[in-house]
Formats: C-alpha cells, sequence, structure tokens
C-alpha cells in the first residue's frame, strides 16, 4: 500500500540517466493552502506586495527596459522593487519578450527553482501570441501554455513607464489575493508538463526543478 | 538566579533595540546612497517588510543539515558579539554580559559567524557560493591583521582586556577618545573597518551581479530573513564595538546613535566614492598601509604614550 502510494506521488525523471536521477529529488510539488485566518493572510500578502525581488533573468530583448526600472529617473525602489541575482530569493519573474524553445527551458528550470508564491509578468505582446515571431520555428507563441502567467504588459516594446505601472498592478493583485499561479502550476502539473516536453526535445533536467 | 533572569530579560531587550536600530540605519543608509545616485530610495519600512516576506514564503527547499545550522551559526554569531559588548557606558539594563577578558571573546565570535556561515554556504553546493565564502574568508583574514594591531596597540595604552575598562579610560571628554590619544591606531582601526562592513570598493565577497551574492545565493525563504535580521544585528554590534573601542563609548541612547551613525557614514562616504576592488587589490590593500599603520600604533603606544 505504502510502495503503491510513494510512487504514485513520484516523478519519473526520465530525461535523466540512471547515474544522474541518483542525485535529484523526485518528489511532486505540492498546492499551498491560504493561512486559515484572513488577516494573517491579508498581512502576508501585503509584505509579499510591498517586496518584489525580480529575477535578474533577461530573457528576451524586453530585458533592456528592466535596466532603467533602477535608475535616478524611474527608481523602482520607491516601490520595494529590488532584483535579485538567484531565482531562490526572487518573487517576481518578468519574461522579458519573446521566448525561444531554447530559453523556455531555462525558463521553466527557474520558474520551478523559485519559492512560492511566486508571481509571473509577461512583458511585450510575444508572450500573448508570439507577436513578429508568430511563424517563428524555433520561438514559442502563448507563454501561457508552459508557464502560468499572473500579468501581461503589452507593446513592442512597452515602455519603462508601463512597466512601472504593471508592477503597480501586480502588487494591487496580491494584496487582494489574486495571484495564485503557483498553486495553478502545481494543480495542472501534467498538462504544464505535457506542453513542456511537447516542444523541448533535448529533455534532460528533473520533471520538477527544486 | 533572579539575577541572572533579570539580566537575560534586559539583554533580550538590548538584542530588539540594536536589531530594529540596525534595521533602520540599513534602510538610511540606503536612501543616503540613492540620493548620491539622485534616487528617492526605499521607505525605511522595507527591510522589515522584506523580512517578514521572506518568513511568509509558502516553500523552503533543504539541501541538508549544514544549510540549516549555517543561518542559525551566523546569527549566533551576531548574538554572541552583542552579548559581551556593553551598549551603553554605566547602564544597567544595556550593560550586556560585559566582563574581563571580553575583547578576545567579541574578536572570536566575530570570526564564528563567518565560518558557521562558511560551513552552510558549503553546503548548498552552488559554486558562487563556494567562491564568495572563499574570498569573504580571505578578505577577512587580511582585514583582521590591522584590526588586531590596532586592538593590540590600545590593550598595551589601557592594561586592560575588558571593554567597560577600556570606555571608562575613555571617560571625561572628548580629548580622552582613542581618537585623540591613539590616532594612529583608530587609522588603522577604521581602514580595517571599511573592510568589515562589505561596502565598496571591499565588497567582493556579495560582489552583486559578478559572482550572483556570493555565500547566500542558496539561502531563502525562513533561511534568507534570518540572515537579514542578522546583517542589521551583526552591522550595528561591530559599530558600537568601534564605538566602545575608539570614540568614548555612549552613556546615553542619543549618543550612542549619533556616534555609531557617524562612524558609519565614513564606509558610505568610501563606498559611494569608489568602485569594487578585485580579490587580490583588496587583501593587498589590507597588507600594506593598514598593517604597517597597525604596527606604527603599537611602536607610538611604546614610544610616546608610555614613556
Amino acid at each position: 500500500m505504502i510502495k503503491s502510494l510513494s510512487t504514485e506521488a513520484t516523478l519519473e525523471n526520465a530525461g535523466l540517466s540512471p547515474e544522474e536521477r541518483e542525485l535529484f529529488c523526485n518528489a511532486r510539488p505540492k498546492a499551498y493552502e491560504p493561512y486559515p485566518i484572513k488577516a494573517v493572510e491579508d498581512f502576508a500578502n501585503w509584505c509579499r506586495a510591498n517586496s518584489l525581488w525580480i529575477l535578474a533573468f533577461g530573457t528576451g530583448c524586453g530585458a533592456i527596459e528592466l535596466r532603467p526600472l533602477m535608475t535616478a529617473r524611474f527608481d523602482a525602489n520607491r516601490f520595494g522593487v529590488a532584483g535579485r541575482p538567484t531565482p531562490r530569493q526572487s518573487s517576481v519573474f518578468i519574461i522579458g519578450g519573446y521566448s525561444s524553445v531554447k530559453t523556455l527551458k531555462r525558463i521553466v528550470r527557474s520558474y520551478e527553482q523559485m519559492q512560492g508564491p511566486k508571481f509571473v509578468i509577461a512583458l511585450g505582446i510575444c508572450p500573448v501570441n508570439g507577436g513578429m515571431y508568430w511563424d517563428s520555428y524555433n520561438t514559442i507563441k502563448r507563454l501561457d501554455q508552459y508557464i502560468p502567467v499572473d500579468l501581461y504588459i503589452t507593446g513592442c516594446m512597452p515602455r519603462p513607464e508601463v512597466l512601472v505601472g504593471g508592477l503597480v498592478e501586480l502588487k494591487k493583485m496580491i494584496k487582494a489575493g489574486q495571484c495564485d499561479g503557483a498553486n495553478r502550476y502545481v494543480e495542472n502539473f501534467d498538462w504544464y508538463k505535457a506542453n513542456q516536453k511537447r516542444v523541448i526535445k533535448n529533455w534532460n533536467m528533473p520533471d520538477y526543478n527544486w | 538566579m533572579d539575577e541572572w533572569l533579570t539580566r537575560i530579560g534586559y539583554f533580550s531587550l538590548t538584542l530588539l533595540i540594536v536589531t530594529t536600530y540596525g534595521l533602520i540605519m540599513g534602510a538610511f543608509i540606503e536612501r543616503i546612497i540613492a540620493k548620491v545616485q539622485g534616487r528617492v530610495g526605499i521607505p525605511y519600512s522595507q527591510p522589515f517588510i522584506n523580512i517578514l516576506k521572506n518568513i511568509f514564503k509558502r516553500t523552503a527547499v533543504s539541501h541538508g543539515v549544514m544549510f540549516y545550522l549555517g543561518p542559525v551559526f551566523r546569527m549566533a554569531g551576531g548574538i554572541g558579539t552583542l552579548a559581551f559588548i556593553p551598549v551603553i557606558y554605566g547602564s544597567e539594563v544595556f550593560g550586556n554580559f560585559s566582563m574581563a577578558g571580553d575583547l578576545f571573546l567579541v574578536i572570536y565570535f566575530m570570526f564564528f559567524g563567518q565560518l558557521g556561515m562558511a560551513l552552510g554556504a558549503g553546503e548548498s553546493g552552488h559554486p558562487y557560493s563556494a567562491i564568495g565564502v572563499a574570498r569573504g574568508l580571505g578578505q577577512m583574514t587580511s582585514y583582521e591583521v590591522p584590526f588586531a594591531l590596532a586592538v593590540i596597540a590600545i590593550v598595551i595604552q589601557y592594561e586592560t582586556l575588558s571593554i567597560t575598562e577600556i570606555v571608562a579610560a575613555q571617560q571625561g571628554g572628548w580629548q580622552n577618545w582613542t581618537l585623540f590619544t591613539n590616532p594612529v591606531a583608530t587609522a588603522a582601526a577604521m581602514l580595517a573597518f571599511l573592510g568589515m562592513t562589505g561596502y565598496s570598493p571591499f565588497d567582493i565577497f556579495l560582489a552583486p551581479q559578478e559572482i550572483p551574492i556570493g555565500p547566500p545565493t542558496e539561502f531563502h525563504s525562513a533561511y534568507l530573513s534570518l540572515l537579514q535580521a542578522n546583517r542589521a544585528l551583526f552591522g550595528a554590534t561591530k559599530l558600537i564595538l568601534f564605538m566602545n573601542l575608539f570614540f568614548g563609548g555612549a552613556t546615553g541612547l542619543l549618543e550612542l546613535m549619533i556616534k555609531t551613525w557617524l562612524i558609519y557614514m565614513v564606509a558610505i562616504a568610501v563606498g559611494v566614492a569608489f568602485p569594487r576592488f578585485r580579490v587580490d587589490q583588496s587583501i593587498r590593500f589590507f597588507l600594506k598601509v593598514p598593517t604597517v599603520i597597525g604596527i606604527a600604533a603599537i611602536v607610538y603606544v611604546q614610544m610616546v604614550i608610555q614613556q
């Protein structure tokens, strides 16, 4: 009984060689409930909204719009926004424009290494429908099929003002408790994985990057 | 027994006040740096919100027992350092567990936290953590040389190893401060202090944008909140130690705040003006001029003051 339960709850990690499989965790991610007391959850959401740490991973041309955010002109530090160089510590992932299949693999890996609750902003028109890369052979069209997206900021390219506006909008959504992307990812885990594996041909990483 | 409980209660209060002060001063310093860069900067509440946010994270990944213990050792180093430093001279509440010979214990505790962090960061297995730890310990070994020489100089000067007695010897006016009675030792210690604070040009171990953020690369969620709280506590504690040893100590909270803030501003003024050193430049810097000044401090004590 215990054995069948444990095999059900683990991941196959078929993309790894037997030696490598020993090195990686094969547990399935779990969904997390909000705190039972509403006031505590609201306070936690207020803290999360006022301390947005952005993963410093420029995934496309739109990443160039992230740099001016921290400079004197826009100064996103005022809003509690800061850059963080490691996915472990960051809570916001900004997908800067188009995502090639090669980058998508790294996006999935970084996204899974982030600790929940985590929020994704898709910048520009490309993550919505492909944009100018709609017929490209190596660019994905809808980012939403591969990782859950909380907020879209469209345009080609959106200016930093719009990005600041989007971050302020994200804060409102987090405070209202509407950003539940990490749980959506876990609940529809098999669907997201099937979509990812359909486009990423050389899947040589664990099924969930703990 | 009751006396001990009271002292532990007083120490807990001191710990809370010093940590809060360290966090607020961290935000204040961030705002000053932002003003230099023409920005507004973070709100004063930001360090508190960051810590709370990290506590409220829903998931955390472990890399092993030492990974848990790394931040705990770091925190123990911070609390241990504070425990043996008299925060306010002559105060019963803020006197802490100061005793004979505590100066050596404090210097040991300052090293202890770093070593614990090195073990924890090593367990995380991230290559940048290992690079950060190697750089941090390398730099620490080099700035400890001028700092130790300066401490030896003032120990000879005041003929005691107790921080409380060193503060007591500096009472009775600014002309009795070590800054004025032994400016050479103060100069050596303040140069070592630049390395201790970890601001540029000596931020080689955190080195943002270069080796992501060094030792804490893999630390997240509650581990990181512990490290952040300790960073504020340890930063404030080091300032209080320097104030006690070289700037006459403090007899009130206001005096403490003004003096520690001014000492911190030395590191900030240097930090905003100079870009980051390379590892070899940083280590060589401490082993050249500050070390020579440190040796000169001991000679100064022997030749001038002791005569």
